[in-house]
């Protein structure tokens, strides 16, 4: 019994994913080889540009870090049985309201709360943006689904209206809106000293920061979380079954609305990585779809914070080899995209196979 | 400035915002009637727009290029339907990585087709019809002028889509599938069979609405140029409580806030909270706070055929 959940394990948590990713690449060497390029030596290019120098490396973690809070943020939320597909507007709202506390409420305090300031805003911002659909998830059970998609376009107008028309740099003529610079006291610094340090030569441009620490503590918070405390219990036991939890004396609607919390709350966080470690300052629109990609990675990943922390930088890597086909290749970037999507696409459809034949052959064993 | 919206020009624009909402949100109603979300629409409405305009701009011919549109809808709506309905597969989760391979496959096929960033070369779009004795009437004549055919098309799909679901046997069977599938089953009819077919209406009229934004709005194809219609018109099948009228009612609703707001750029007044409406509006009729939708019984739940 014990040996066979083992191999069950092994195979939905290891040798699926591992075959959806080479069937993916293996997808993307018919396309390379079509447009006229030899797919191994253009892997092999692409790879060695992303993971091959100290430079790469620093740009996959840069990639990294956000993917894995952002991917953080949706498992949670899927733990619990909530799909937050807000993630991105979360992280946006989080974004522009830790740059306004930098900007306006920080500077009344001690310049060494600065940085603590603008982390909880962050948090806040996103928790406040999941705060709308959770309530109205637990109170009248409107879809979150929905809810969340909608939070998101609202969270792009919002931002954009609030970034142009009130906290707009001034006698800047940036094409794109954006803050002022953050004062460099509620920044997070960046990590390419700390490399040099250990005797890794990373360029002073690059722009892995201290947000991957934050990312770090982020996974072992949510671990902590979700297995080792009796929220987390709840949590777990709420996204199994929301009647036998009820029954167990759980408050499902006490619990959707901490999971919402939360999760708004990590993906808050996920803008720090660009608004605070990269930019010092809020750029509208920044975010490009990230909280879209952190349900991929979360997927990937299988909702469990090490998964995350793998796919992320699968991820991760993956982006920094789209820079690389543009170097190498004439072949558009979006080919990586595309195997995004299809890992994701051949991972959840093999995973329902495999969870269905292995419930076949238990019926067969114990029938 | 009350001038500039209350212009028979406004309710033009909004009609014509308004037609790829439709298209797109009638293929919603068609997909979860039967019980299947689709999110995906934002993705097949992206695929449509550009299989358009490479049928329109290399055949020279924009109906070719409704047809690729319509081929288009087909292979992803098929996707959604093989991936949802036999695998199973959580349908919010497959409709999101459909989006995502929409995003970024149009733009690596536009880069590789075309041979530009950005955007295709111009297109050539329908010429416009007049509706006969209608369009001679002195004011209200103007909206019938100069009419894109697939605005009129919309019309009749809007018409026939009302009666095909409520007045016949095929829409009867659609919607029991995503009422409750275990009776429709129980009763010889096909759960997956109408599914299928619901999945693949949604892809042929969310692709019709792509090929209208591209070959009949904007002339050109532009990379991500669905900017998030396809989940506006998911906000507007909702706020049309999942039937083709109240849809499309809720789509020129949503056409002409876009119209208004379209008007209002450069006037001084932020057009970001009128870009909002849609959103808000379905926000508050989910939460019962304007008016009531109910949807589907079975949408979004896979059925499992119960095995002996």
């Amino acid at each position: 019994m014990k040996n066979r959940e083992f191999i069950e394990n092994l195979t939905l948590n290891i040798v699926s994913p591992i075959i959806s990713i080479t069937l993916a690449l293996i997808f993307g060497a018919i396309i390379i080889y079509f447009l006229g390029h030899n797919p191994i030596e253009t892997y092999k290019e692409v790879i060695n540009f992303a993971l091959g120098n100290p430079n790469g490396w620093g740009y996959v973690l840069f990639n990294t870090t956000s993917f894995i809070l952002a991917g953080l943020s949706v498992a949670v939320a899927f733990k619990a049985g909530l799909f937050n597909i807000g993630a991105e507007g979360q992280i946006l709202v989080g974004g522009l309201v830790s740059a306004v506390a930098g900007l306006y409420i920080a500077p009344i305090f001690p310049p060494f709360l600065h940085l603590p300031i603008v982390l909880v805003f962050a948090a806040f911002g996103g928790a406040l943006w999941a705060f709308i659909p959770a309530i109205l998830k637990a109170k009248i059970g409107a879809h979150e689904v929905i809810n969340t998609i909608m939070m998101n376009w609202i969270g792009y107008a919002l931002t954009n209206y609030l970034v142009v028309n009130t906290f707009r740099e001034k006698g800047v003529l940036y094409p794109l809106p954006q803050t002022a610079k953050l004062p460099s006291s509620a920044t997070l610094p960046k990590l390419f000293s700390v490399f040099q340090k250990i005797g890794i030569n990373m360029p002073e441009s690059n722009p892995v920061n201290a947000a991957l620490i934050i990312s770090v503590l982020g996974v072992i918070f949510t671990y902590y979380l979700l297995w080792r405390t009796k929220l987390g219990y709840e949590i777990r036991s709420l996204g199994l079954n929301i009647h036998a939890s009820e029954n167990a004396g759980i408050n499902p609607k006490r619990i959707i609305l901490i999971a919402m919390l939360i999760s708004g709350a990590l993906a808050g966080l996920a803008s720090t990585n660009d608004v605070l470690g990269y930019r010092y300052r809020f750029l509208d629109n920044f975010t490009h779809g990230l909280g879209f990609t952190g349900i991929a990675v979360a997927l990937l990943g299988k909702n469990h914070p090490l998964g995350i922390v793998f796919s992320a930088f699968l991820f991760g890597a993956l982006d920094r080899m789209a820079i690389g086909m543009d170097v190498f290749t004439h072949i558009p970037r979006e080919i990586i995209s595309i195997l995004q999507a299809v890992i994701i696409l051949t991972i959840v459809a093999g995973n329902e196979i495999l969870i269905r034949s292995f419930r076949k052959r238990r019926k067969t064993v114990y029938a | 400035m009350l001038e500039t919206i209350l212009a028979w020009e406004t309710l033009i624009s909004a009609i014509r915002m308004a037609t790829p909402l439709t298209y797109a949100a009638l293929g919603g109603v068609f997909s979860e009637r039967s019980g299947v979300v689709n999110i995906a629409l934002e993705g097949i409405m992206l695929f449509g727009a550009f299989f358009a305009a490479v049928g329109a701009y290399f055949f020279k011919n924009p109906l070719i290029g409704v047809v690729f549109s319509i081929l288009a809808g087909i292979s992803i709506s098929l996707i959604h339907a093989i991936v949802s309905i036999k695998f199973k597969v959580n349908q919010i989760i497959s409709g999101t990585t459909l989006n995502m391979l929409a995003a970024g496959g149009t733009t690596f096929l536009s880069r590789l087709i075309f041979k530009a960033a950005g955007s295709s070369p111009h297109i050539e779009g329908f010429t416009t019809v007049n509706v006969p004795i209608l369009s001679g009437i002195p004011g209200v004549g103007l909206l019938f002028k100069n009419l894109s055919p697939l605005i009129i098309l919309m019309i009749l799909i809007v018409i026939a889509s009302n009666f095909v679901l409520y007045k016949t046997v095929f829409g009867l069977r659609l919607r029991s599938v995503g009422e409750n599938p275990q009776a429709a089953d129980t009763l010889g009819v096909s759960v997956y069979k109408y599914r299928y077919i619901g999945v693949i209406l949604s892809g042929i009229l969310g692709g019709i609405g792509g090929a209208f934004l591209s070959l009949e709005h904007a002339r050109v194809f532009v990379e991500n140029m669905t900017g998030g219609r396809g989940f506006i018109a998911l906000a507007a099948m909702i706020f049309g409580n999942w039937n083709p009228i109240g849809a499309f009612g809720a789509c020129i609703l949503f056409g002409t806030a876009e119209a208004i707001r379209m008007r209002l750029e450069g006037v001084g007044i932020p057009t970001q909270f009128i870009q909002m409406i849609p959103y808000v509006l379905t926000m508050l009729v989910l939460a019962g706070a304007v008016g009531k939708s109910i949807s589907p019984a079975s949408s979004g739940i896979p059925y499992e055929k119960e095995e002996l």
